[in-house]
This record gives C-alpha cells, sequence and structure tokens, in this order.
C-alpha cells in the first residue's frame, strides 16, 4: 500500500526537518544576531509553509509508526482493519495538525 | 547443516544458541527502532506544540524558554531518542536500496557519523543555553 512507502519517505523527510532544528538550537546558543536571521528565515512564509510541511510528516510518521507498532505486535493484519487502521492514520495526521496549529499559535510567545 | 542426530534444522546448535542470525546482530537493531519510537511518541507531541509556540520568540524569550529545566530535558530526549532513530532507519532504507557492498557499508558509516555530530551538536546547544552561555 501506499502508506508504506510514504512512511519512509516521511522519515527520510524528517531527517532533512532535522537539519533545520540543529540550526535552529546552534544559532540560539550562539546569539541574538544568528538567533534573528534564524527566526527570520523560519518566521517568512517559505519558513512557515516548510514548518507546516515538517508538523504534517512528523504527526503521519507517528501514527503510522503506531499502525507498524499494532502490526508488530501481531494485531491488525486483516485486510479491512488495515484500511480502515490507514483511514484512521490520515485522520488522526488532519486532526493533530490543525489541533496542534491551533494550541502552538494561542500560546505562541509573540 | 547439523550432523547430530535428532537435529531438523538448518541453523547449526552453535548457531542456535548464539541466537544472532544471518545478520550477526540478533533482534538489536529492530528492538531499538521501536523502543526509541515509543520514547518519541509523547516527546514528539509535546515538541510539536512548542515549536509553533516558538515561531515569532526573540531571543531571549527563546533563551529563558530553553532554560525552563523541563524543556531542557525533554529537549535534549528528543534529540537523542530522535537521532538514534533516525540512524536506525535511514540504515536500513540504505540496505535496502543500495546493492553495491562497499557503497552501502560507506554511505551506512556516513550517516552514522553524520547524526553524531549532529545531535551533539543539537546538545550542546541546549546545554549551553540552559547553563547560562
Amino acid at each position: 500500500m501506499a502508506l508504506s512507502i510514504l512512511h519512509r519517505m516521511a522519515g527520510v523527510a524528517l531527517g532533512f526537518g532535522s537539519l533545520l532544528l540543529v540550526y535552529w538550537l546552534a544559532s540560539a546558543a550562539q546569539g541574538p544576531a544568528a538567533f534573528a536571521q534564524a527566526q527570520g528565515f523560519v518566521g517568512s512564509w517559505f519558513g512557515v509553509l516548510l514548518l507546516f510541511g515538517f508538523s504534517v510528516a512528523l504527526f503521519y510518521h507517528l501514527f503510522n509508526g503506531i499502525r507498524h507498532l499494532f502490526w508488530d505486535a501481531g494485531y491488525g493484519f486483516e485486510l479491512k482493519t488495515a484500511y480502515s487502521s490507514a483511514l484512521a492514520v490520515l485522520a488522526a495526521t488532519a486532526v493533530s495538525t490543525v489541533l496542534a496549529w491551533i494550541v502552538g499559535l494561542s500560546m505562541g510567545v509573540r | 547443516m547439523s550432523q547430530s542426530t535428532g537435529n531438523r534444522q538448518l541453523r547449526s546448535p552453535l548457531g542456535r544458541v548464539r541466537g544472532l542470525g544471518a545478520a550477526k546482530e540478533g533482534v538489536g537493531h529492530w528492538w531499538a527502532q521501536r523502543v526509541t519510537a515509543v520514547a518519541l511518541v509523547p516527546l514528539i507531541l509535546w515538541f510539536v506544540v512548542s515549536l509553533i509556540a516558538l515561531i515569532g520568540a526573540d531571543h531571549a524569550s527563546f533563551t529563558a524558554w530553553v532554560r525552563q529545566p523541563l524543556n531542557a530535558i525533554l529537549m535534549t530526549l528528543l534529540l537523542v531518542a530522535g537521532f538514534h532513530h533516525l540512524q536506525l532507519g535511514l540504515q536500513v532504507v540504505i540496505e535496502d536500496y543500495v546493492h553495491h557492498e562497499a557503497a552501502r557499508i560507506a554511505s551506512i558509516v556516513a550517516v552514522k557519523f553524520s547524526v553524531v555530530l549532529l545531535g551533539l551538536g543539537g546538545i550542546f546547544s541546549v546545554l549551553k543555553i540552559a547553563f547560562g552561555g
């Protein structure tokens, strides 16, 4: 199924995203000037878009990963169950992404 | 194949006792990938919300956030579990798609080195901020 290769692609994409995370932390450790530059990028429309994609990939990989853990334990192999858990993964990804942005933006420090 | 009578398995008695299989490392890699996955579930939920909340933060408020012990600890845990999980996952992807042996070994080692370097860079940054650098 398509979700399986998507799981890998999301994982690899998250690997590239982790470069951005370390750059962000390192710039903060370096000082206000470097951090302002990093935040300027993160706060730009492209940065927010990247962050949005990052959050979608994270939630997708997380929920589909939980699906894989159930398979590892020997549950959910029936075709009907596998289809409905696939739908559940997609729904959970969409709902969590929207929720995380609502909660995150409302907690925002700006 | 074993010569001993009554042994109907293809694996030698020594192989069975070691229990490491063809990969020579048993279930270590597989298990570590699952354990880090479970650890990452709560960490990622915390991380995504924090990340979004910190989008417009200036340097003072960001470092103040990192300095809170809970945030520094969770961020360090996330970096350790996350980069370990990333290394394990990328290794499986490389093993599946890179068939030339030298290239496969070289890319697995390159990924390991890069991931350790990146993870350490992130952890060092968090600790430097947390301890008032």
